[in-house]
């Protein structure tokens, strides 16, 4: 057990800089947590999916709406995007700031390119298909559970651009870095809730199970 | 006489007792205390042996904690420090395995009622079927055998099984006869829930709704009527005889192009509102206005057309938040066209 | 990095509104959950009212739907888990001998959320029409169809936001209590109210997410048209109920554990003993909590779940009564050869034993499915969960506010009058609830806004009646005893109640602003009580004295709490008619909620990028302190 003193941000960054600090370990710890919280989150979520997927009402039903090389698409640049934030935590391990900020950027971009593919999927559905929230059970259920996910990763992308910027103003520090890693933190966690609706939206709704 | 006075002195705190204790129970026709049917019957079977198990758990709790209150209170200048005790791991296993002998005790009987109750006799030959749909504010009973529909009085025969198919046409209900079963829920997502009842006994017993359903929850109750066999079978056919109409021409229309867009009285009518089939002979009007023509309410009924009367007057003030237009308000019925129709269906009997 | 040693300190109101430390929270909590303590108490007795006699019309009938909701949201969301929040606050970070929790800036962020919730739940009264749906809000009665004003609106956004706090609140605390912990402290060495708010807040942390979700749906269904609930549509009304239930049930849980907790300090502070039997108490705790996850059906008995699903839930609801029993017998044999002292605080813990176990008693009786086929949603019900809530709850928390009152204030409640305040609450709560079990079982359902005359009910419902009174009256007795407490100088013992045992009775009432000049070193269980019985006054320090960093007070979290109720406040009224130019174009073009979230993101933002490097408090000006003190 520590005491809780305040970080002496001087001198070289140790090989973990997000847990040289109390603060920065209680940050990854609570992370977690709340992390537990969302998997709740996401779980009820699933929950209210699965029982109203197949209430299609008058709309159509998943097999009939989705189409699965798109969204192949956006789970390979995701997954893709969760690779590259590892390389920046490694880049961060080996105090390299440059090529920290470089993976981070590349991350950003795979995400901005995943939310532009989902934005498109949905605009598509609405104007083409004119499918909506109020068309059924199964389209809200739909909409909201990937719609959360959506809003969490343009809150992640939003994040991580920030602390790009205050890398580049403040430099890696020991008050820097557990906030690059819990935000690495729930890029896999964003990722790993896609990899489920992939499943369970996606490839079940197309195989009509 | 020395005798009787002292018989008197010892029997009349017991007779006191056992007047407060039956008025605690209940009213015959409404209290889960006083079963009238086999299902609640067992139901207050696995309430009396919970009672019993928790009355003799609350007697041990509350004889140590008052032991020790008294015993080990702190006394002026007591001031050595008593012995800091860890634990006893013998009296720890004890109070674990005590209730967890009594919780066995309770289970085995719960699972065997809850299997009982669960019982489906809707494909029973001897088992009289009802569907039974719950609206705001009121009951519809439906009896597929035999083409009959009615509302807010159950009628049904001694010693069956009245295999019951329950669903809303709104918002959850739940069926609750306390003389007779515990509840069962009108789901509102589209599945049946079955349940049944069951009584020897003839006579009038309450329902309610037990959940809340809107403004007038309060008063969406309804009764369950047992006769005999006899009786039953009279009361279908007489449900299925031709009614009278109105004799007074105008009113016979304002009544068909008013009432019956919701209501049916026989043939006629639509199923928006309860059915008014024999609708005099029934135990209440709206459910709460009791009439003093039924068998139950020798104090506090009116008589049936008074009853009709100041429903039709003003429904809301009867049942707040109910669906019914306002007769006066929005129908247009002037006062002389309520008593006549009130007169109406007063006299739209049905005989058991 | 510079010791910002001139910091600027905040004076009155300025201070109560950015203050990041723990023991002003506490009172924050306090205050924000008294206020809506006393709303909630007065629905309760305008209830008692209505329901004094038969066909009573002192409110209408849809009012009376407004107060019973409004009553029980009020009375769990807003009135006792912020009296829950204010003593864990008061009270954890001194019991493990920590200087503040692990977040300072996240437990004023949880505060202010949940009071922002609370009055924007709280404004319905004033904005149309509270809800009206029963605190459960079961669809569709919930839905557009059947509730057509925004009273449920402000229930599933005013919760939301409470909710919100509360999270974060459970995180902070779950955080807290790991990491923060004094050296020698180790879990099996915590004090049992820090043990069952450990675990409280776990169960916050998994059970609040899930009527986020609930509450998210509904808000879908209701303002964006969606069709979670809505049967034409392929909806599914009784998801509502496994979702609402699969969080209230835990919640009961969230709220009963920590007044466990208090029950154990007091206890064993007034009997002189370590707790009875204190492993097998923090086993039954997390039993308990591990338990509350699995029964939440049992409400749901008539639903029509089939046979199998109602024996299971049952089983696992009796299975409950093993646990809770374990406590009970720990208890008394806690006091068991102890030195008992009757001091307010454990009055009310001794009130609490048999009433605990009476609502315990009713809570196994109705785990029995086919019984609870007879019990369900009549008074038997509402008679079980007070002596549950009330008769557990309320009397811990009062046990515990009397207990901890002068660590928070520095001044003690008076005892005299804390002695009526027990008799008149806890006369009045048995006259209140004890025929409530009867008029369930002769045939009152719950929730009925009035009932018809000579069906046996007239007499007990007049008697409760009453009872709510003598309780209200009990609750006026605390105010008056608070009010002339607060006149009183400050300036009790570090130790009050003479037998402290843990952490807090080892600093100063109220302690400083940094709790302990020295992180103390903990040799067991019950530390200072282990210090005081081998001769020491103090605790041996763990460290030198040195300058203590402290987090700067900012009002960010409270512009962010405030973004969030401007946001939910405008998208609320997203398809509202004003009949007036200005205020369709903002609210219908989801401008003030715009306006709001960028209030809240902004703030987010602001503290992203500017880090609070804190302050220090200088080793003379502890030293100087430490002289005076």
């Amino acid at each position: 057990m520590t005491t809780p003193h305040a970080p002496k941000v001087t001198g070289a960054l140790p090989h973990e800089p997000e847990k040289a600090t109390l603060e920065g370990r209680n940050k990854i710890l609570a992370f977690w947590l709340f992390l537990g919280g969302e998997a709740v989150l996401f779980g009820t979520l699933f929950a209210t999916f699965l029982t109203l997927r197949n209430q299609v009402a008058e709309g159509p039903s998943a097999s009939e709406l989705f189409s699965l090389p798109m969204t192949a698409a956006a789970t390979f640049i995701l997954l893709v995007s969760s690779l590259t934030s590892v390389f920046a935590i490694q880049a961060m391990h080996r105090g390299n700031k440059k090529s920290l900020m470089g993976w981070l950027s590349v991350t950003v971009l795979l995400g901005l390119a995943f939310l532009i593919l989902e934005i498109y999927e949905f605009s598509v559905y609405m104007i083409h298909d004119d499918y909506s929230m109020t068309t059924s059970a199964f389209s809200s259920a739909f909409y909201t559970l990937v719609g959360f996910h959506g809003a969490h990763v343009l809150f992640g992308i939003l994040w991580i651009g920030i602390l790009i910027g205050q890398l580049l103003k403040k430099g890696l520090t020991v008050v820097t870095a557990p906030k690059i890693y819990v935000s690495a933190m729930y890029w896999h966690f964003i990722d790993v809730v896609w990899v489920f609706i992939f499943t369970v939206v996606y490839l079940l709704g197309k195989a009509g199970v | 006489m020395m005798k009787r006075w002292k018989a008197i002195r010892r029997l009349g705190p017991l007779l006191i007792g056992l007047t407060l204790l039956l008025s605690a129970c209940g009213r015959e026709d409404l209290s889960t205390l006083r079963p009238q049917g086999s299902v609640a019957e067992g139901q207050y079977g696995l309430m009396k042996l919970s009672i019993g198990i928790m009355i003799f758990v609350m007697v041990v709790v509350f004889g140590i904690a008052a032991y020790v209150w008294v015993k080990f209170r702190r006394k002026p200048g007591q001031n050595e420090i008593p012995e800091q005790v860890e634990g006893n791991f013998k009296l720890e296993v004890i109070w674990t395995a005590i209730p967890i002998i009594l919780v066995l005790i309770l289970a085995v009987p719960t699972i065997q009622k809850v299997f009982a109750f669960g019982e489906d006799y809707s494909a029973d030959k001897n088992a009289i079927k009802v569907k039974v749909t719950s609206h705001l504010f009121w009951w519809e009973f439906t009896y597929p055998d035999y083409g009959i529909t009615t509302a807010q009085d159950l009628i049904i025969p001694t010693n069956k099984k009245i295999a019951l198919e329950l669903k809303t046409a709104d918002v959850l209900h739940s069926f609750w006869v306390p003389s007779l079963a515990g509840k069962t829920d009108t789901n509102t997502d589209g599945t049946i829930n079955k349940t049944w009842i069951e009584t020897s006994k003839e006579g009038v017993y309450l329902g309610k709704c037990a959940e809340l359903c809107g403004p007038s929850h309060a008063f969406m109750e309804f009764k369950v009527k047992s006769v005999s066999q006899d009786s039953f079978d009279k009361w279908v056919v007489s449900m299925k005889e031709p009614v009278q109409t109105i004799e007074d021409p105008a009113v016979a229309e304002v009544f068909k192009s008013q009432c019956l867009s919701c209501h049916a009285v026989g043939e006629q009518g639509g199923s928006a509102g309860p059915n008014l089939t024999g609708i005099g002979s029934r135990e209440s009007i709206a459910s709460i206005l009791l009439n003093a023509e039924g068998s139950g309410n020798t104090v506090d009924g009116k008589p049936v057309k008074d009853n009709l009367v100041e429903w039709l007057t003003d429904p809301q003030l009867v049942k707040p938040g109910n669906k019914m237009p306002s007769p006066k308000e929005d129908l247009g019925l002037t006062d002389a066209e309520i008593k006549a129709i009130a007169e109406y269906l007063a006299d739209s009997k049905v005989s058991y | 990095m510079a010791h910002a040693h001139s910091v600027k300190r905040h004076k009155g109101l300025m201070d109560w509104l950015t203050t990041v430390d723990h023991k002003k929270i506490a009172i924050l909590y306090l205050w924000a959950g008294g206020f809506f303590f006393g709303i909630g108490g007065i629905e309760a007795l305008l209830i008692r009212v209505q329901l004094a006699k038969p066909m009573n019309d002192f409110v209408s009938a849809q009012q009376f739907n407004e107060l019973i909701t409004m009553h029980g949201t009020t009375m769990i969301f807003l009135g006792v888990m912020p009296v829950i929040f204010a003593l864990m606050n008061a009270v954890i970070p001194l019991q493990i001998g920590a200087r503040d929790v692990a977040f300072p800036f996240l437990n004023s962020l949880g505060f202010w959320t949940f009071l922002f919730g609370g009055l924007l739940l709280n404004l319905s009264w004033i904005m149309g029409g509270a809800p009206d749906a029963g605190w459960t809000s079961y669809t569709p009665l919930s839905s557009t169809t059947y509730s057509l004003t925004h009273g449920i609106d402000f229930y599933t956004i005013g919760l939301q936001i409470a909710g919100l706090g509360t999270l974060i609140g459970g995180i902070n605390f779950l955080a807290t209590i790991i990491t923060m912990r004094a050296p020698g402290m180790s879990f099996m060495r915590m004090p049992m109210f820090t043990w069952t708010s450990f675990i409280t807040s776990a169960m916050i942390l998994f059970a609040f997410p899930a009527i986020t979700v609930g509450l998210v749906l509904l808000t879908f269904d209701r303002i964006l048209g969606a069709n979670f609930f809505d049967v034409s549509k392929g909806g599914n009304p009784v998801l509502w109920q496994h979702i609402f239930w699969i969080f209230g049930h835990p919640e009961v849980y969230i709220l009963i554990l920590p007044a466990f907790g208090v029950i154990s300090e007091v206890i064993s502070t007034f009997s002189r003993k370590r707790l009875f039997g204190y492993s097998s108490m923090v086993f039954a705790t997390i039993l308990i909590a591990f338990l509350g996850f699995m029964v939440w059906a049992h409400h749901m008995f008539t639903t029509g779940l089939g046979p199998v699903a109602n024996a299971l839930f049952s089983i696992s609801t009796m299975l409950i009564a093993v646990p809770t029993g374990i406590k009970i017998f720990n208890w008394l044999f806690t006091m068991w050869g102890g030195q008992i002292r009757f001091t307010v605080p454990n009055l009310f813990a001794a009130g609490f034993i048999p009433t605990f176990v009476m609502g315990g008693v009713t809570g196994v009786m109705l785990a029995s499915a086919p019984a609870d086929y007879q019990y369900h949603d009549t008074y038997f019900v509402v008679a079980h969960f007070h002596y549950v809530i009330v008769g557990g709850l309320v009397l811990g928390l009062f046990a515990g506010l009397h207990y901890w009152w002068p660590k928070m204030f520095g001044r003690m409640l008076s005892e005299r009058l804390g002695k009526w305040e027990f008799w008149t609450f806890i006369i009045g709560f048995h006259l209140t609830f004890f025929v409530q079990h009867f008029l369930g079982l002769i045939g009152m359902q719950r929730r009925v806004f009035t009932y018809l005359p000579n069906q046996g009910f007239d007499l007990m419902n007049l008697v409760s009646t009453i009872g709510a009174f003598l309780m209200g009256v009990g609750v006026i007795i605390f105010l008056v005893n608070v009010v002339i407490t607060a006149r009183q100088p400050v300036g009790v013992a570090n130790d009050p109640w003479e037998d402290g045992r843990t952490l807090e009775w080892s600093i100063p009432s109220p302690p400083p602003e940094y709790n302990f000049k020295q992180i103390p070193l903990v040799r067991g269980l019950d530390a200072f009580w282990k210090e005081k019985t081998a001769g020491h006054k103090e605790m041996t320090p763990a460290e030198p004295v040195g300058p203590i960093h402290m987090p700067s007070a900012t009002i960010l979290p409270f512009l962010m709490s405030l973004g969030i109720f401007i946001a939910g406040l405008g998208f609320m009224f997203t398809s509202d008619d004003f009949g007036n130019n200005f205020l369709n174009f903002i609210f219908n073009n989801y401008i003030v909620t715009g306006i709001g979230l960028a209030i809240t993101f902004g703030s987010m933002l602001w503290r992203s990028l500017f880090d609070d490097h804190g302050w220090h408090i200088e080793q003379d000006e502890l030293n100087e302190k430490g002289v005076k003190a």
